[in-house]
């Protein structure tokens, strides 16, 4: 089906309900019972989920397929958040050209960057992509913002404001950003007996991006573009003897991750009509390298499972507090129940980066081939018992015979 | 006619001096080896043929087109293909998949933006593909890693990547280098049939004597960066200066 093979295509399949479902899956604990805490079924995580997702799919192109690991992507996000609004401030709260300029303002700046740093490969080139994601986050903050010229504003982050033209503004559209009139807020609660599910339209509009490009991710892994990024990684003298020429191969991988970066980056925006130059520090380059090899390096799903289970965590850990710790240990004695709560103390809270930090070193160590080969480890395991199974009864029988 | 001419060629690397007014013709169809002790400047050589290395004076003609100054893969597009001492492959890629990727590079070109295409519908490509791993013997390995091949096998392999693309001249560089017995006779078996079966221009560099004598028509002895003969293999085996300088006791 849509010129992928039988396995491409149930994963593409299994992706989209997923995410079509996903107010229902991340939702399995009724409203105001003790576990609901870790429902993740609302607006905001849902669209975080799909929009790291998008980032982080674009992000292995690069990384999981050539091998060179950017440490600067942060900064295409960035730039696709600022054209966003932009467009929000010039057309209209219309998210379609908000988003079209997002990812053609990402790919420029990524040929540009890209241009520059694929000089140099390995580490040379991690740290040149750094050191131009630290200076578009300089340029961001500061430069970019002076009252002549005021690209980014600065601290306070690019916003809409009362008086901008938004020539293409309609007297009756929505005052926030909408798809056609249906605004990116809107949300339809279900009610089924204690549960509740959030039905919202801007997920379901990232959600769709999301199966595109995923598409079009899966599209060109199987490609004969793909294969020659699987050779950039494993063998550059051979491809170059080959008569092959690595650079271009490598500069397109570069701006195509970039221009998912940049539809993130315009999605989020998309989301909520406000842009910060703390989008792109390095922190946030950071976790999309995390996100990648949690999920699995040169994986299709794992980027997206590893954007899922960090943004999860993220909300989980961090919204557990000592009030909520001490109410799980209730049943143990008070001193004890003060231990407890001291030793988990730093992992929660502000402390769950030390908690995703162990994670990602379990990770690194016990699976380096990330969630997808802890998967089809598991796959493996349950099918050599169910073979197992199916051999016991003969073998048990055969003795009382 | 000489397919490759090699004229007054120099390079040193600072106060080395690896190669002095090299002086080479390589004939067409013909199997030209050459050989020398360590240190004699083969590998500096063979660099300044393929792009690697840029001579510091004089020039490389292949098919009368200067080869210097370009990149190695535009001299691969011109019809040179190289084989490695320790077999270049892509490791991590499928056999098929490094079968393919030299028979994309001769149709497509050094690059194309072919990311919409599905590698199954390129017939033509994956039956070429096919047809080569069968002329290599290799077809039941197909899926195989390339990297779990035997060493012997990615020889074959990198050999059949190299040939997919009907180069009109192949340069290896030590192909039995760091091999059993029986491999290197296998080698020798493979590059025969190559040059029975096929117009092809093969220049080999080489250590081992057995192999040089069994295939060369021609051979060129190096000796500190200079080529201090050129002559048919019975000729180079009774020329005394030859033994003097290289050959010693094994071609006693």
């Amino acid at each position: 089906m849509l010129g992928l093979n039988k396995k491409d295509t149930s994963l593409l399949i299994v992706v989209a309900l997923l995410t079509l479902f996903a107010p229902f899956i991340l939702n399995p604990f009724p409203e105001g019972s003790a576990m609901a805490q870790f429902n993740a079924g609302y607006p905001d995580l849902m669209q975080r989920f799909v929009i790291f997702g998008i980032f982080a799919i674009g992000f292995n192109i690069l990384f999981g397929l050539t091998g060179y690991l950017s440490f600067g992507h942060a900064a295409f996000l960035g730039v696709g958040s600022y054209s966003a609004v932009w467009m929000f401030k010039l057309l209209s709260y219309n998210v379609i050209p908000a988003i079209a300029l997002s990812v053609v303002v990402a790919g420029l700046f990524s040929l540009l960057i890209g241009f520059v740093s694929l000089r140099r490969s390995g580490i040379y080139f991690s740290i040149l992509t750094l050191a131009f994601a630290q200076m578009s986050f300089a340029l961001a903050y500061s430069v970019l913002s002076n009252p002549k010229f005021n690209l980014t504003n600065g601290e306070t982050g690019l916003q809409v404001y009362a008086d901008d033209p938004q020539i293409l503004q309609g007297a009756n559209s929505p005052d926030l950003p909408h798809l056609f009139g249906l605004p990116m807020r809107a949300t339809y609660t279900m009610d089924v007996g204690a549960w509740s599910f959030d039905f919202n339209a801007g997920y379901y509009l990232c959600a769709v991006i999301m199966m595109v490009v995923f598409y079009l991710a899966i599209r060109i892994f199987r490609s004969p573009f793909g294969m020659m990024l699987r050779a950039v990684k494993s063998n550059q003298q051979r491809m170059n003897y080959t008569g092959l020429n690595s650079k271009p191969y490598t500069l397109a991988a570069f701006v195509i991750s970039g221009m998912y970066a940049g539809l993130a980056g315009g999605l989020m925006a998309a989301m909520d009509p406000l842009a910060g130059a703390e989008r792109m520090q390095w922190t946030a380059s950071g976790e999309v390298v995390l996100m990648t090899i949690l999920g699995g390096t040169g994986t299709l799903i794992g980027p997206v499972l590893g954007a899922g289970f960090i943004k999860y965590f993220e909300n989980i850990f961090s919204k557990i507090n000592d009030n909520v710790l001490h109410s799980w240990f209730a049943f143990l004695p008070d001193g004890m129940e003060d231990a407890v709560v001291f030793l988990i103390h730093p992992f929660i809270g502000k402390g769950w980066h030390l908690t995703l930090g162990i994670l990602f070193m379990l990770v690194v160590i016990y699976l380096p081939g990330g969630l997808v080969e802890g998967g089809q480890r598991l796959l493996k395991r349950l099918k050599r018992k169910k073979t197992d199974a199916d051999d016991a009864p003969s073998g048990k029988t055969e003795p009382a015979e | 006619m000489a397919i490759l001419r090699v004229k007054d060629v120099s390079k040193r690397f600072g106060g080395l001096k690896a190669l002095t007014d090299v002086n080479l013709n390589v004939e067409e169809n013909s199997v030209h080896a050459i050989i020398g002790p360590n240190g004699a400047g083969k590998s500096t050589l063979l660099n300044c043929l393929v792009g690697k290395l840029m001579p510091d004076t004089g020039s490389v003609l292949f098919n009368n087109n200067s080869v210097l100054g370009l990149e190695p893969f535009q001299i691969n597009q011109m019809g040179i293909s190289r084989v490695f001492q320790t077999p270049e492959i892509f490791g991590e890629l499928t056999v098929m998949e490094n079968m393919l990727i030299p028979i994309f590079a001769m149709r497509d070109g050094a690059f194309r933006m072919h990311a919409y295409e599905t590698i199954a519908n390129e017939r033509e490509v994956v039956e070429q593909a096919e047809a080569m791993l069968e002329e290599m013997n290799m077809a039941d390995k197909r899926e195989m890693n390339a990297a779990s091949l035997s060493r012997g096998d990615k020889r074959r392999l990198e050999i059949g990547m190299c040939l997919s693309q009907n180069p009109r001249l192949l340069l290896l560089d030590e192909p039995t280098a760091g091999m059993a017995r029986a491999d290197t006779n296998n080698t020798i078996d493979l590059l025969k049939q190559i040059k029975d079966e096929r117009d092809i221009t093969i220049a080999i560099i080489e250590h081992d004597m057995h192999v040089v004598f069994s295939l060369a028509e021609r051979i060129t002895v190096l000796a500190q960066g200079t080529p201090l003969v050129e002559d048919t293999p019975e000729n180079i085996r009774g020329n005394p200066k030859v033994r003097e300088a290289y050959l010693g006791e094994t071609a006693a």
